[in-house]
């Protein structure tokens, strides 16, 4: 074993106060240091934390961002969502391995370069996009990444590729990056000024139930995609028995086409840190966790430092606000590469140094969550909304939105239109005025809530973005009516064919052999009962999963047949006279039945499957 | 405080006990729900989704849903018996079951609770994926082709004989058992008496050199089907 490798391990398992729950920060500090969490690597972990090592390997196999296999020094990840993809990113691939001279998944021969792809990177206002090791960059088009690769090759340091700072925070000292925030309506909730404690101070002159009853008043719900009303579920949390309770705000933003937390946590961060610490005081909790993307590592030094402001001015820490016992913190946990870790449970796994398999549920984090204590699991946005709401008054948010949903809701815009952005819209907006807004009239269909919600077409334009209608956490993909519908469902079910977590059966099998037709029918070779297999397979997978991501992962196919049934039949065709393209059952075994004068024994099973293969 | 708790399954009054799953105390009154990852003698899973009831309307898995008072539960209807069968289906088609030569045939729970639902072939095309057998161990055969992702070996050898020789590595389509030890299966402590081992309720774990012991014809599915103790 060489030194450096004990070396680092050694350091980081101290760093992590030797606690197997601390695994994630482990492995991800081993994992940048090395380019590797080599075998070796792992037997050492394990014998210094006294866990076993298949216990470490099964971590480091599971998150996209640690490998077990050398990686080079610098690793570009080119974003490979649908919208980055209609934007040319296959083009800004070829580009990048034809400059390095390797293929996707490789490492040049010198060892210090790795290409690879990765799912969306929350940059899709300004795709294509890529991450080199921590640092973002947008806009890219082929000689823009042979100029990269150039640069990378001669000089070795992502960082002189980052030229001109994008607006905002963007260009912090700590941040220094070219993303741009792209703002391009304001609201009063989430990007109104604000000015620190504001919103504590007047939360800790209630009692914690009097918070939360104004929480309740205000009707709000999540923000992150499944709209659980945020006042009940504190209470939830606030009444298990437990007297160590944690909140976690989740920033793992992993959906396609979501990237409204980015900007939240880049020019917002002190209010949705304040609406925790809230949270904190509500339901008596003196922890509180950020899970952070791992793609968003470049905003990790602004956020600590803005903990370090709030810690000095007495916003976190002990007695807060002068409050003798309400003692909270905030600590910051680093994902590892994994949309499913945005599910709650999986989430808290992955806080706990697991895999982000998700949990069985019951108990529910509210009753038992991180580490079996009692759990508040938030969206960033909803902590905003929060802060908010202490601040400027319940009755005051109520009456923002539309009639059912309260509030303002921060929409991420992508794709086709004119305008790609974020935009702080109150409820009850229709569709189509969305649209106007962004510079989109022409759209074809718009995919509301990312992969996992809907695609709609004109049709649907009136209808309103709510949680009663059209719910979304916030991604909204416009395509114009040149765009193959297809195609882009193809992409999201190999998007979630790649994240299923594959613990249950449904979601792991039914999401590739979903990926299996739409594939058979885009050659050509579908026919008319194709569809019907589709829905049929896709309502099982929602019935069946386990958690979110397979109940939904159907989405892309099942709506799209829904509302784009014509772009399906237009691919289908029927078997030609004699043609016999699938294996029908019960034709095979009719003239067998026929002679033996009664029906097979299991003739009912296969009746009702149709055609078998 | 009463610990005893009334609920319907198919129309059927059943008493359980509080904080017993929807699965066992189904198994208690005599009703079968067909299920795979669940195992007595170890704690819930709930991975193979094969056990998926309808509690009060709502899709969950018997085998970690506690009853509860008053709960109405569906498990025989039509659509969920399909949900079921094309569960079984998807384990076959993702795996490479050759159950006319495998050791485990008549004594295999998938093979048996796929006979149990009536199925003759399956719905979806096979994918024939390629997986790695480790046969480094002397006394122990691991033959991933068969595995079913089931858990009950990383829980048996965990819960039961204290080694954590088994873990779950990769996602997705590409999640497979792995073993305690790089050099495979051999560089571990598991043992062919461990409990790890007869929990397994396909051909993947397996004792060496035991080929045909029972004559096919007198396993134990070939007298009765799979949930007739119940
Ligand atoms: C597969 C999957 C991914 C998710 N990803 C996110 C996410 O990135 N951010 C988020 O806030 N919620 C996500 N959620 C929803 C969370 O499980 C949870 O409902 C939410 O964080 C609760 O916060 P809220 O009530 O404030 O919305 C995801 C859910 C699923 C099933
Ligand atoms: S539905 Fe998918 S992501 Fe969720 S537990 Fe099952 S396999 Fe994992
Ligand atoms: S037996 Fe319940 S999920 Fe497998």
């Amino acid at each position: 074993m060489s030194e450096a490798l004990s070396t680092v391990v050694k350091e980081a398992c101290t760093a992590a106060d030797r606690d197997p729950t601390r695994l994630m920060d482990i492995v991800n500090q081993v994992q940048r240091k090395l380019g590797q969490v080599s075998p070796t690597a792992m037997d050492l972990i394990a014998s210094e934390l006294g866990c076993q090592r298949v216990e470490v390997e099964s971590v480091v196999s599971f998150y996209a961002f640690l490998s077990a296999e050398p990686q080079g020094k610098i690793v570009i990840r080119v974003c490979n969502d649908v919208i980055d993809r209609l934007e040319g990113a296959d083009a800004v691939l070829d580009a990048f391995a034809d400059a390095l001279g390797i293929r996707v998944g490789e490492t040049t021969p010198d060892g210090r370069i790795t290409l690879m792809t990765t799912p969306c990177v929350g940059m899709s206002d300004q795709a294509p996009a890529a991450l080199i090791n921590s640092h973002v960059l947008v806009d890219l088009d082929p000689s823009k990444a042979r100029h990269i690769a150039l640069q990378l090759k001669a000089s070795g340091d992502p960082h002189r590729l980052v030229t001109k700072l994008g607006d905002g925070n963007n260009a912090h000292e700590l941040v220094q990056s070219m993303v741009h925030n792209n703002i391009h309506q304001t609201g009063p909730v989430v990007f109104a000024e604000f000015a620190m404690g504001s919103a504590l101070r007047k939360a800790l002159s209630m009692t914690p139930q009097e918070v939360i009853r104004d929480v309740k008043t205000s009707r709000i719900r999540g923000r992150g995609g499944a709209g659980f009303p945020t006042g009940m579920k504190w209470d939830f949390a606030r009444a298990a028995p437990g007297d160590r309770k944690v909140v976690i705000c989740n920033a793992d933003e992993g959906e396609p086409g979501t990237f409204k937390d980015r900007v939240i946590l880049t020019e917002r961060a002190s209010l949705m840190f304040e609406g925790m610490t809230i949270a904190g005081y509500a339901i008596g909790a003196d922890l509180g966790i950020l899970y952070l993307r791992a793609e968003y590592l470049y905003l990790r030094a602004l956020l600590e430092s803005i903990l370090d402001e709030r810690r000095a001015a007495g916003l976190l820490g002990k007695g807060i606000g002068g409050k003798a016992g309400f003692d909270f913190d905030i600590r910051i946990q680093m994902g590892g590469g994994a949309y499913v870790c945005g599910e709650e449970t999986a989430l808290i796994s992955s806080c706990e140094g697991k895999r982000g398999d998700p949990k069985n549920r019951p108990p529910f984090p509210a009753q038992k969550g991180y580490l079996g204590r009692p759990s508040v699991v938030n969206n960033v946005e909803t902590f905003c909304c929060v802060a908010r709401v202490l601040e400027q008054g319940a009755g005051w948010f109520a009456q923002l939105g539309s009639k059912g949903t309260s509030g303002t809701k921060v929409l991420s815009v992508s794709g086709d239109c004119k305008r790609p952005g974020v935009y702080e819209l109150e409820f009850g907006i229709t569709l189509a005025a969305l649209l106007k807004l962004v510079g989109a009239e022409d759209a074809g269909a718009v995919q509301v809530g990312g992969p996992s919600g809907q695609l709609v077409g004109p049709a649907s334009f009136e209808r309103t973005i709510c949680y009663d209608d059209l719910a979304t956490g916030g991604s909204i993909m416009v395509f114009n009516r040149s765009r193959d519908i297809l195609g882009i469902a193809r992409g999201f079910v190999e998007f979630f064919c790649e994240e299923s977590c594959g613990y249950c059966t449904p979601c792991r099998v039914g999401n590739e052999l979903l990926k299996e037709r739409l594939d058979t029918i885009i050659a050509g070779r579908g026919e008319p009962s194709d569809l019907a297999y589709l829905e049929e397979l896709g309502a099982i997978m929602k019935l069946a999963s386990r958690c979110g991501l397979g109940q939904t992962s159907a989405n892309p196919v099942l709506t799209t047949i829904k509302h784009f049934r014509p772009e399906y039949e237009a691919r289908l065709r029927a078997p030609q006279r004699g043609e016999q393209r699938r294996f029908d059952f019960n034709a095979a075994v009719a003239g067998a039945e026929r002679i033996a004068g009664h029906q097979s024994v299991q003739h009912g099973a296969h009746e009702e499957h149709g055609t078998a293969e | 405080m009463t610990d005893s708790v009334k609920l319907k399954i198919d129309g059927k009054e059943i008493t359980a006990k509080a904080g017993q799953t929807i699965l066992q105390a189904a198994a208690m009154a005599g009703i079968y729900i067909p299920h795979l990852c669940a195992h007595r003698e170890l704690e819930p899973w709930g991975s193979c989704r094969v056990c998926t009831v309808k509690v009060n309307g709502r899709p969950q898995a018997a085998c970690t849903q506690p009853v509860a008072e008053g709960a109405v539960v569906e498990s025989e209807t039509p659509e969920l018996v399909n949900v079921r069968r094309a569960l079984v289906e998807m384990l076959f088609v993702e795996g490479n079951h050759v159950c006319p030569s495998c050791e485990k045939s008549g004594n295999c729970e998938l093979q048996a609770t796929a006979y149990r639902l009536g199925i003759a072939a399956p719905r979806f095309p096979y994918t024939f994926p390629k997986r790695e057998i480790d046969a480094s161990h002397p006394d122990i055969i691991l033959e991933r082709n068969r595995c079913i992702l089931c858990a009950r070996c990383v829980r048996a050898s965990t819960e039961v004989d204290g080694k954590h020789a088994f873990d779950f590595v990769g996602r997705g389509v590409h999640k497979r058992i792995a073993v305690n030890a790089e050099a495979g299966l051999a560089g571990t402590s598991a043992a062919a008496t461990d409990k790890a081992l007869s929990v397994c309720p396909v051909g993947c774990l397996m004792k060496k050199r035991v080929g045909f012991a029972v004559p096919v014809g007198q396993r134990q599915f070939d007298e009765k089907q799979i949930g007739s103790e119940i």
